[in-house]
């Protein structure tokens, strides 16, 4: 809930009533310590808001400010947002959450719910052209002095469009008290941005030296308009000292921008990656220790992926909650499914690799349809709890969305766990046994059948934990596996099969390639040209990037 | 007409080139046909082959023995071309070099092998089996096309009546005995009339009358062939050959008779145990 | 023994051969010559359909010659069938003419919608019929690759390769009407592709080239060359060891295949009248496998009965019960692999044995 500034304004400089806006600002400015009004106040200035011509209504939002209430920014916003509605039957304002044909509404006033109207039942308010561009100035000066450095910080840049002499001065003011360093940052390079437009030449050089190491849009705009040439070829700047500068400023700015965008490849690449790696990591379990060829490998991600979808359906008010959840879930449901299918299936096909890989095929069929009839043929959304998605902006040319932050260092941790698991384990040990020599294991009392069927599970209920990451990043549909096991194979043979490190380097190194590849070849082209190299290295070294040696590999 | 360019215009490797001109011109005239000089192969640090130098002189009948791991199966895939040694050179004859070429040229060269496990086409008549090693143009045309002469039949039938399947040419070779199955890879080595045959544990699996015969055929194949045999058996080794090679840890131990070998210490070392 | 399984063998043969002569005579003589509303008369719908599974039925026989006998189990053997399909499609196209909705007389309408001003070269020659039947053949051929790679990793690269090249086909860029392929034919030869005429003796044409390519392929499996290959699916480094040079017999029957599977698909487009990039999709080229798996592989005639059986289930039942075709398709592949390791073909022979024993 966003309140009114409760900080004071110390140095308050007089300025001329001129301007409808500023004359607002300052009357709010200078008692900003007020008491809030009384509710009856403040319900006749909103009787003057709903009724009346436009220039009642100009009054009365100046009045609102005047009260100086804390509840007039809220009103305000709203009133903007076009969600300040009147009602007709009880001749009261009320702002509304939703937007549907049935509106969830809350007293204007004293922000309780109102319960649900209708269409009929209200009337907007509406605006002219003019006097929402005042009514937006007017907030952004408001939340300039709001208490959360966040909200003053939107407001700066909000308003760093439309810069005239009295913000600069209001700039200036907030600058003296201002106690966040990125809100005082981002004041500052408004206002050294205005000093390069105009005014003494060594102040506009100053300004452009200190601004050319700032990676922000405005500056790289600004700077560029110093370059231009108007229609006729005459450069708009007609100072060249100035111009030099700024076109060194700009090629400098240029190179950052270049190695920005490397930088957002390079981390693209290793998130689509991760979720190479996450899905073929199973599978270098499966196929690449067990020697198994699952097929439905894909649909066991699927299983993963609906059980997030099933879990945020069953609690909608705890998103986060829901994909903790899910993970756990995802890797005991998927890995049930594996044990299933391998102890149905594979355990009578073993030593026959072509057969398992067709009888795994039908499983993954039986799947896919099985969720088309349970849930429906068309893909479901799941949702993304608040801090995964959104990006981390670390300036103005580079941000990274956190959703494929977070899979990049989930996947990096399911990685490390699995090697853990392998390493460290009684289980692992057994795994690693069998998979180097099952009858000298079973002799040493390993129960094969039942380090198979686990080695197996465990594979597959990583496919499980891999859906739950990419049900935050794509749709969960019945084609979801599909889509991932050609490129999971592909994975795991180019890393060198029975090599789980080798899997890791395979998924995050055609990651990275495919991303490069996509602005030079656009993405389908980019998807081919990897899948074609990748045949054609196999061709040329049939066990991978890192393959096994000696007398094992050759049985 | 070139059977090479016949090959659907797909152009095989350099090494077939070689393939059918190497025919009766392999140059032994200082003796050897078979050198092998400071071959090494390693897996994973794991030196298989360490330094081996080996001679095989045309139409000798040399036994390779070594404890296991001393390398006898690592340098049959050496000369076979199933493997490439990280150093060394091998050659057939003076000027043929193995190193250059791939298992079908190195074959069709006059190289044949017998597999340790035997290998027989179950799915095929042991009559099929032999016609398919019969020494003829094995290109993909040729072979659509291929009918099998008279000569071609007596020779089959004659390589049958040496390892004593006559009786069942007509047979599957998977319901064959396994001591059968060894005759019938032999037979499918005769068949291609090799110079060199590389025989790895013919007498596995085989009756006490069956290893007499094999040692017979065996000794009767010397002269016209150079025969490297591999065996564990020393008694089977002792009755067909004139000279051993002892091989331990990638490396020749000691050469000689029988007896020689046998008496010398390294050996008694070697495979009586210390040697860890 | 050898006996009795080459003669029951060869009954089976003349059999089946006698059935497809009969269909592929006989449905379209009576389409010709008796009047639409006689019983004997068969729709167009019906002729459509027979066709389809007779090139499905080649299909199958192509990929049974290297699964079943050379052990390769291709799983973009789809893909040929496309290509085939395609260049078919593109003579076809370009027999429309002007008559297309934009009318040009060059460019199909795709290439008019997407503001394309000349005709990429690969379009040229497939005006002519001589030439698109030299592509049919020849661009699964050139596709066919030579590798030393076997077993699983075989398999999942030609799923790969199937792949990619069903991205690639997706993109408009590509020439080939991307997302909607290739549709709206009008004439082959000059014969309208809609009239029962052509619809006829499309199906002939069918069934005489599945009898043919059946009996080649008897023929190349009776021939040394066959013997290799099989010997090949069972040992293939003792092959080597003999002195053949194995990868160009693979590559030999695998190119063969590709060319049967190219007819085949070039058969397949004028009787469905489309061609889209679905069918380079890695499940059709399942789906074949499963044919094969199912008639029983290594016979070349189980081939032809899985792929008309299968087929003709799909069509019952995607009729009757759209839902449940993916489960009886997924349980096929599960119950044919597990339990009829030979097929049907293998199931009725072993049946045979035993009521004759």
């Amino acid at each position: 809930m966003r309140t009114l500034p409760g900080n004071t304004m110390n140095t308050f400089v007089p300025y001329p009533f001129t301007h409808f806006c500023a004359g607002l600002l300052l009357l709010f400015c200078l008692s900003a310590q007020a008491q809030p009004a009384s509710g009856q106040q403040l319900q006749d200035v909103l009787i003057h808001l709903s009724q009346g011509a436009m220039s009642e209504r100009e009054q009365a939002i100046k009045q609102l400010v005047e009260l100086k209430d804390p509840r007039g920014l809220p009103i305000l916003q709203a009133l903007l947002a076009g969600k300040l509605l009147a009602l007709k039957t009880e001749n009261k304002l009320v702002i509304a959450d939703g937007d549907d044909q049935n509106y969830a509404v809350r007293d204007a006033i004293s922000d309780e719910p109102n319960g649900m109207v209708s269409a009929e039942q209200i009337s907007k308010i509406n605006l002219t052209n003019k006097l929402r561009g005042n009514l937006r100035k007017i907030i952004g000066e408001l939340e300039l002095n709001a208490d959360s450095p966040a909200i003053r910080l939107a407001a700066v840049k909000a308003m760093d469009k439309d810069v005239d002499e009295r913000l600069i001065t209001l700039f200036q003011q907030r600058l003296t008290v201002e106690q966040d360093g990125k809100v005082k940052q981002a004041i500052q390079d408004i206002l050294l941005l205005q000093k390069i437009s105009g005014g003494d030449k060594n102040q506009r050089i100053q300004a452009i030296n200190e601004l050319k190491d700032h990676d922000s849009q405005d500056v790289f705009n600004k700077l560029k308009t110093l370059a231009e040439k108007d229609a006729d070829g005459h450069y708009l700047e007609t100072d060249s000292d100035i111009r030099n500068i700024a076109e060194s400023a700009i090629a400098s700015i240029n190179n950052r921008l270049r190695l920005y965008s490397a930088i957002e490849t390079v981390f693209f690449g290793l998130s689509l990656g991760a979720v190479l790696v996450l899905s073929a990591i199973g599978l270098a379990i499966t196929f690449g220790v067990m020697g198994v060829i699952n097929m439905a490998h894909g649909e066991l991600m699927m299983i993963g992926a609906y059980t997030t979808y099933v879990i945020q359906q069953l609690m909608p008010n705890q998103l986060g909650l829901s994909i903790f959840l899910a993970i756990p879930a995802a890797f005991t449901l998927s890995a049930l499914v594996g044990i299933a299918i391998e102890r149905g299936i594979i355990r009578f096909l073993y030593g026959r690799p072509l057969e398992t890989l067709l009888a795994t095929f039908g499983v993954s069929l039986f799947l896919q349809q099985a969720v088309r009839s349970i849930f429906s043929p068309l893909n479901r959304s799941v949702a993304t709890p608040e801090w995964m998605s959104g990006s981390w902006q670390i300036n103005d040319f580079l941000s990274l969305t956190w959703n494929r932050f977070y899979i990049l260092i989930f996947c990096l941790l399911v990685f490390v766990l699995l090697m853990q698991i392998l390493k460290r384990t009684k289980l692992g040990l057994e795994v690693r046994a069998v998979a180097q020599n099952r009858r000298m294991a079973k002799a040493m009392g390993i129960p094969t059948a039942r380090v198979d069927a686990m080695t197996f599970g465990l594979g597959s209920g990583i496919a499980g934990v891999a859906g739950v990451a990419l049900s935050q990043i794509t749709n969960v549909g019945p084609n979801l596996g599909q889509a991932y096991i050609v490129d999971s194979f592909m994975v795991v043979v180019f890393g060198g099969v029975g090599n789980l490190l080798g899997t890791l380097v395979a998924g995050f190194s055609l990651g990275i390639a495919n991303k490069f590849l996509e602005p030079l070849a656009g993405a389908v082209l980019a998807k081919i040209l990897v899948l074609v190299f990748i045949i054609l290295f196999i061709q040329k070294r049939p066990r991978g990037l890192f393959p096994q040696k000696g007398r094992a590999a050759d049985a | 007409m070139n059977p090479i360019s016949e090959n659907l215009g797909f152009e095989p490797p350099k090494a077939v080139a070689t393939a059918w001109v190497v025919d009766g011109a392999i140059d032994t005239r200082h003796g050897p046909i078979l050198y092998m000089e400071d071959v090494s192969v390693s897996f994973d640090g794991f030196k298989a082959l360490n330094n081996m130098s080996l001679y095989i002189d045309e139409g000798e009948l040399r036994c390779l023995i070594g404890p296991n791991g001393a390398g006898k199966t690592t340098l049959m895939d050496v000369i076979t071309g199933k493997t490439r040694p990280d150093s060394g050179s091998v050659f057939f004859g003076q000027t043929i070099n193995l190193l250059k070429m791939d298992e079908p040229a190195i074959a069709q060269a006059g190289i044949c092998r017998k597999f340790q496990k035997p290998s027989v086409f179950d799915a095929l008549t042991v009559f099929e089996n032999l016609e398919l090693a019969l020494k003829a143009n094995k290109s993909t045309w040729h072979s659509l096309f291929f009918r099998l002469t008279t000569e071609q039949c007596d020779r089959i039938n004659d390589v049958l009546l040496t390892i004593g399947l006559s009786g069942c040419s007509q047979q599957r070779a998977g319901i064959l005995s396994h001591g059968q199955k060894q005759w019938l890879e032999i037979g499918m080595l005769l068949m291609q009339e090799p110079k060199v045959m590389l025989v790895d544990e013919p007498i596995a699996g085989m009756t006490h009358q069956e290893i007499e015969r094999t040692a017979e055929l065996l000794l009767s194949l010397q002269g016209k062939h150079s025969l490297v045999v591999v065996e564990h058996d020393m008694e089977f080794v002792r009755s067909i050959a004139s000279k051993v090679t002892v091989l331990h840890e990638g490396t020749v131990l000691t050469e000689g008779t029988m007896d020689e070998v046998q008496n010398d210490p390294r050996v008694i070392q070697v495979y009586l145990g210390g040697s860890c | 023994m050898k006996l009795i399984s080459l003669a029951s063998q060869d009954k089976t043969t003349s059999a089946l051969l006698t059935v497809l002569l009969l269909v592929s005579i006989f449905i379209p003589l009576c389409n010709l010559l008796t009047a639409a509303d006689s019983p004997l008369h068969f729709s167009a719908y019906t002729v459509s359909l027979i066709g389809k599974y007779l090139t499905f039925a080649l299909l199958g026989l192509s990929l049974d010659l290297v699964w079943g006998y050379c052990g390769i189990l291709a799983l973009g053997h789809g893909a040929f069938f496309a290509l085939g399909g395609y260049a078919m499609g593109m003579y076809l196209m370009r027999q429309i003419g002007a008559r297309g909705v934009y009318g040009d007389p060059l460019l199909p309408d795709f290439m008019v919608f997407l503001n394309w001003k000349e005709l990429p070269w690969y379009w040229f020659g497939f005006n002519n019929f001589g030439f698109a039947l030299l592509m049919v053949v020849l661009a699964p051929g050139v596709l066919a690759f030579r590798s030393r790679v076997t077993g699983v990793y075989l398999s999942i690269i030609t799923q790969a390769l199937t792949y990619a090249l069903l991205l690639a086909f997706f993109r408009n860029e590509m020439g080939f009407g991307g997302n909607n392929g290739l549709t709206d034919f009008k004439d082959i030869l000059g014969y309208n592709i809609q009239s029962e005429t052509v619809r006829s003796m499309l199906l002939l044409l069918s069934g005489g080239a599945l009898i043919v390519a059946f009996l080649v392929c008897r023929w190349i499996v009776s021939t040394k060359l066959g013997r290799v290959v099989t010997a090949i699916r069972d040992q293939e480094s003792r092959v080597r060891f003999l002195g053949y040079r194995v990868e160009m017999f693979k590559l030999w029957i695998f190119v063969f295949a590709a060319m049967l599977a190219g007819v085949a698909g070039a058969l397949y487009v004028p009787q469905v009248g489309i061609i889209n990039p679905s069918e380079f999709s890695p499940l059709n080229s399942l789906e074949i496998v499963i044919w094969v798996a199912m008639g029983g592989r290594g016979t070349l005639y189980g081939a032809i009965v899985g792929a008309v059986l299968v087929n003709y289930s799909k069509t019952l039942l995607t009729g009757l019960l759209p839902d449940a075709w993916l489960f009886i398709l997924g349980g096929l592949f599960i119950v044919v692999t597990l339990l009829l390791p030979d097929g049907i073909v293998g199931l009725l022979q072993r049946k045979l044995k035993g009521q004759m024993a």
